[in-house]
């Protein structure tokens, strides 16, 4: 299943389990409560059956969450977890992650959690590339409200807050985080488990903070956006996969087993292009390139509007200190040898100009 | 002409000048010498919230008072004895606070046309003559004090600005001179801070010396002063800041709790100093994290709080409202955090280097929903570090979010402090679960050991802290209400109802620990009580003294703690046939007051960004002890002009 040896950077300083764990240890016992159908389901399960594969302690996981939907996720998990308020998650993980080395730290979030309300703590994050685990589920509305138009909604779209049409233009999520200098960025969808899993996998070995915009259904609000890259007839055409060191193919198979169509450079936009996928010009997607330019063009190719087109893997994937092992190294510089705390503090507070009085 | 040297048992002096003309720099100098040399002392130092105002104008004036004394004294004093004046507009913007007669030195250099008029001066003050004019109304000196600065550091060949930069430091060389203060420390200090420019470090000492010669030599001083030592309480003694004894008592919490410290922040007048100053203490296991706005500050320190540090954030009273929503997640789910307001004027952007305490209801109440969170208040700059200490025994015993209400006054004035003995700081237990808590019996008989995280503390009402790897604690917590006991979510009204009484009588059970308040009543024949909070405990004091001193009684309690009140708080006041609450601020002690213990208390208010004065408030507290009938009452002196008293409406 994963493409690096346990234990991974990412995980690296957190403990690790004597023993098999099993899905079962990592189900709390509280009832799940989304809707019927809904794609929350599809990921908890996918992450439920994952986390025994890190082997860690499970006593030494915690979830964070905002509000929303998918922010109930940290309930259904045994292991520590806080559900927080609307869009605060990565700063409370953020202060996890800096104070304890030895906790892997996860965040669940929304589309209106982080991009909403939260969008600041979210480029912030990603800016510092603090040692934690997004998933970014985007269901591109407003759930928990019940039904309003969300900053990944399509321009246009009509809900209960744009009866004739949101006029808001959306963001797209992978682009932002590349824009805000995430060092791992990748896109999976909720129900395809296997693709889910794996990347879920190579984010949790990334050390720094790791994006994982998960395409995820709400059947209630708005069922079926995401149709295009999950229907057998259009996926084919609809999914750009992105596989490091593999070209950009996709469509359907040409005569070489690979997608009839690809995507390469585009010199006189300056992006990117879908062309014929027997194209020389086809590129081999690079995830560790150390500039994001291509990996922002790839971003590109996501429809903003209704979707039919998106790019789906590991755009980003690069090395690049972390605040928190920084924050962490300077403190251990400064306190090597330092024990005797009480002695410390009293010369601290005398300072130098000091008088005394019989 | 000999010298004459004068016994004098207190004196205020006001360093005044542009934004850039190192007047704080000048003031800490004065201070720290003569808590060097052993007086007792207070400062007040007052800047505007632009960091260079437009030079020579009344909005660019700084000013720095130091009142130093033989005797113990408690405030920064209400009007100077001596005036320095740099520059037209800083004469101009502080004549009105000199009382007849007082001693004004202005440098008269930057007396130009073009100065006077930046100043708002049609002539030249300096230059009047008779009725009404500076040099018939106050014993004013008229010294070139650039120019003498220039002359004397002109052998190091600096630049005339660079030269003239360090009249500052002539200045203070005559001052020093004048008022016999030890001049080792601030050559010490020079030598130091300019280590890496020897011209400026050397141009700097020679103009300090200067100054001095200048005093000893010149004939437009006859007199010096001399103010003895203060008798104070045997023990070592500093000068402290308030931001700086806060900050050193968040570390003193940190080592007594034995929890690694991180402040999540975001930089903001009048608190960012305490930022600046935990971010040198790394050595102690300190982590400052400051982050992309105020509600990521406190996030993260909540979030660290969870995972077992002891969380703190700074801010001043608009980040307070930022944080609000955070501060109730706090509440709800009972973990352990300090916030910090050094409040500021406000409301809005406000004024953000001037002083109130208007945030008080914003601590109490700012927050959705029923969340009651403790709050404690210093009294004066040094006493922000036990304050600081006290915050945190109650943040970790309680497992409860607690305001450190402090103020832009205490923030940056100073006082000599007496260092505490760290063997006498409370030890502060954080307690942290190990063990599965409650057994479960199924319907079936059989039992089981679980963790539940909402299981409370018979004596504190406090739940268990279980941080993230203790195994088999695993558990999750949140913003939505928690069932009693196992703190799952619980919708159930008669649990919600549960809830809010239980958290609200944890924080009334605080009031448990607290120590019987201090009544400060001499005569014991007080039929007046004082009562204030925070920094007016300096001019309380003062006027209480001013009142016993004219030969009436009167009583004075200081509140540490507003929430909850000291379980003696509504005996005492019910025992005086007035209660007097002055405070910077509309009445919101008041209001907290007469809605607990139905007392009718008289306010005292002044919100204009200065701390209290005195001699105002002990006019109105004798009219108060007139109006309430004291037989050692007599005729209240002139009205006052700043501060009504009122009742609250």
């Amino acid at each position: 299943m994963t493409t690096q040896e346990l234990p991974f950077p990412g995980l690296a300083g957190v403990p690790t389990n004597e023993g098999p764990q099993n899905r079962k240890e990592y189900t709390s016992d509280q009832e799940v409560r989304w809707c019927p159908g809904c794609g929350d389901y599809a990921v908890l399960a996918a992450v439920q059956g994952f986390l025994p594969e890190l082997g860690l302690r499970r006593e030494n996981i915690v979830f964070v969450s905002g509000i929303g939907c998918s922010s109930r996720f940290p309930y259904y998990l045994d292991t520590y977890g806080m559900h927080s308020i609307h869009g605060r998650a990565p700063a409370i993980a953020t202060g996890i992650a800096t104070s304890r080395e030895d906790i892997s730290v996860w965040v669940v979030t929304g589309d209106g959690d982080a991009l909403s309300i939260g969008g600041n703590h979210l480029i912030h994050a990603m800016r510092r590339n603090v040692n934690m685990t997004i998933l970014l589920f985007n269901n591109r509305i407003y759930g928990l409200t019940k039904g309003q138009y969300s900053p990944t909604s399509e321009a246009g779209k009509i809900t209960k807050s744009t009866p004739v049409g949101s006029v808001d233009h959306p963001f797209n999520p992978v682009s932002l985080a590349l824009g805000a200098e995430a060092s791992f960025v990748a896109r999976t969808i909720d129900s395809d488990r296997k693709h889910l899993t794996s990347v879920l996998s190579a984010a949790a070995a990334h050390r720094g903070t790791a994006l994982v915009e998960i395409y995820q259904n709400c059947p209630i609000f708005n069922d079926g956006a995401f149709d295009a890259v999950k229907d057998a007839d259009t996926k084919a055409d609809a999914i750009i996969p992105l596989v490091h060191g593999e070209p950009i193919r996709f469509g359907a198979l040409g005569e070489d087993g690979l997608g009839t169509k690809g995507v390469a450079r585009d010199d006189a936009g300056g992006g990117v292009k879908v062309v014929a996928g027997d194209d020389p010009a086809v590129l081999v997607h690079d995830a560790h390139n150390p500039d994001p330019t291509v990996a922002f063009s790839l971003s590109r190719l996501t429809d903003a509007g209704v979707l039919h087109q998106a790019p789906i893997g590991i755009f980003r994937s690069v090395a690049r200190p972390t605040y928190d092992d920084g924050a962490r190294e300077q403190i251990a510089t400064a306190a090597a040898g330092q024990d005797d705390h009480s002695a410390a503090l009293a010369s601290l507070i005398a300072g130098k100009d000091t008088w005394t009085v019989l | 002409m000999a010298k004459q040297v004068q016994q004098l048992d207190r004196v205020i002096i006001r360093f005044a000048g542009d934004s850039g003309d190192g007047m704080q720099l000048t003031g800490d100098r004065f201070t720290q010498e003569s808590a060097a040399f052993g007086n007792d002392l207070a400062t007040f130092p007052n800047f505007p919230a632009e960091i260079r105002a437009p030079q020579g104008t009344l909005p660019g004036v700084s000013s720095f008072q130091v009142h130093f004394a033989d005797h113990d004294i408690l405030t920064a004093g209400d009007a100077p004895d001596v005036l320095v004046a740099m520059n037209p507009a800083a004469l101009k913007a502080n004549l009105a606070d000199m009382k007849p007669g007082t001693a004004i030195i202005v440098d008269s250099h930057d007396f130009s046309a073009r100065n006077l008029i930046k100043a708002g001066y049609e002539t030249n003050p300096l230059e009047e003559e008779g009725h009404g004019s500076l040099a018939e109304d106050f014993n004013l000196s008229v010294l070139d004090l650039t120019g003498m600065t220039v002359e004397a550091v002109k052998e190091f060949g600096l630049s005339r600005k660079d030269a003239a930069r360090a009249k500052n430091m002539f200045a203070l060389g005559l001052l020093s001179w004048m008022y016999g203060r030890p001049t080792e420390t601030t050559i010490e200090f020079l030598s130091a801070r300019f280590a890496k420019v020897p011209d400026i470090r050397d141009a700097n000492i020679t103009a300090f010396k200067a100054g001095w010669n200048f005093g000893e030599t010149t004939e437009a001083f006859v007199v010096s002063y001399e103010i003895k030592p203060a008798k104070m309480a045997a023990g070592t003694y500093r000068n402290i800041s308030g931001n700086l004894a806060l900050a050193y008592g968040l570390v003193a919490g940190g080592v007594q709790s034995g929890l690694p410290i991180f402040l999540g922040t975001y930089p903001i007048t009048p608190a960012s100093d305490i930022l600046h100053e935990l971010s040198k203490h790394k050595r102690f296991g300190i982590t400052t994290f400051q982050a992309e706005d105020e509600i990521a500050g406190v996030g993260a320190a909540l979030g660290a709080a969870f995972a077992g540090s002891l969380g703190i954030t700074t801010t001043s009273g608009p980040g307070i409202a930022l944080k609000s929503e955070t501060i109730g997640l706090a509440v709800m789910t009972e973990l352990p955090l300090l916030i910090v307001d050094v409040q500021r004027g406000g409301p809005s952007t406000g004024l953000p280097t001037k002083t109130e305490q208007a945030d008080l209801l914003q601590a109490m109440f700012g927050r959705n929903g029923e969340a009651p969170i403790p709050i404690v208040a210093p009294q004066s700059p040094g006493d922000c570090f036990d304050a600081a200490v006290e915050a945190t025994r109650i943040a970790v015993t309680y497992r409860t979010p607690v305001m450190l209400l402090s103020d832009g006054y205490l923030a940056n004035g100073s006082e000599p402090w007496k260092i505490p003995d760290i063997a006498d700081l409370p030890k502060i237990e954080p307690g942290f679960a190990t063990e599965l808590n409650k057994t479960v019996t199924a319907k079936d008989g059989t039992t089981t050991e679980e963790y539940w995280p909402y299981l409370r503390d018979e004596e504190t009402l406090a739940r268990p802290w279980a941080i993230p790897g203790t195994p088999g604690l695993e558990h999750r917590i949140g913003g939505l209400e928690k069932g009693d006991g196992h703190g799952n979510i619980s919708y159930d009204p008669a649990n919600h109802d549960y809830m809010v009484r239980i958290r609200q009588a944890k924080v009334d059970r605080i009031a448990d620990s607290l120590p019987p308040l201090e009544v400060d009543d001499p005569s014991g024949r007080a039929k007046v009580l004082v009562l204030g909070w925070g920094s007016t405990y300096g001019p309380i004091g003062a006027a209480a003294r001013r009142v016993r001193k004219a030969g009436m009684d009167v009583a004075q309690v200081h509140l540490r703690h507003l929430n909850p009140f000291p379980k003696d708080l509504g005996e005492i006041l019910k025992k005086y046939d007035a209660v007097m609450i002055p405070e910077m601020n509309l009445g919101q002690l008041s209001l907290l007051i007469r809605a607990k213990f139905l007392v009718d208390v008289v306010g005292y208010n002044q919100v204009n960004g200065m701390p209290l004065k005195a001699a105002e408030l002990a006019e109105a507290i004798t009219d108060l002890i007139s109006s309430t009938g004291d037989v050692h009452a007599h005729e209240a002196g002139p009205e006052v002009s700043t501060g009504e008293m009122e009742t609250v409406k």
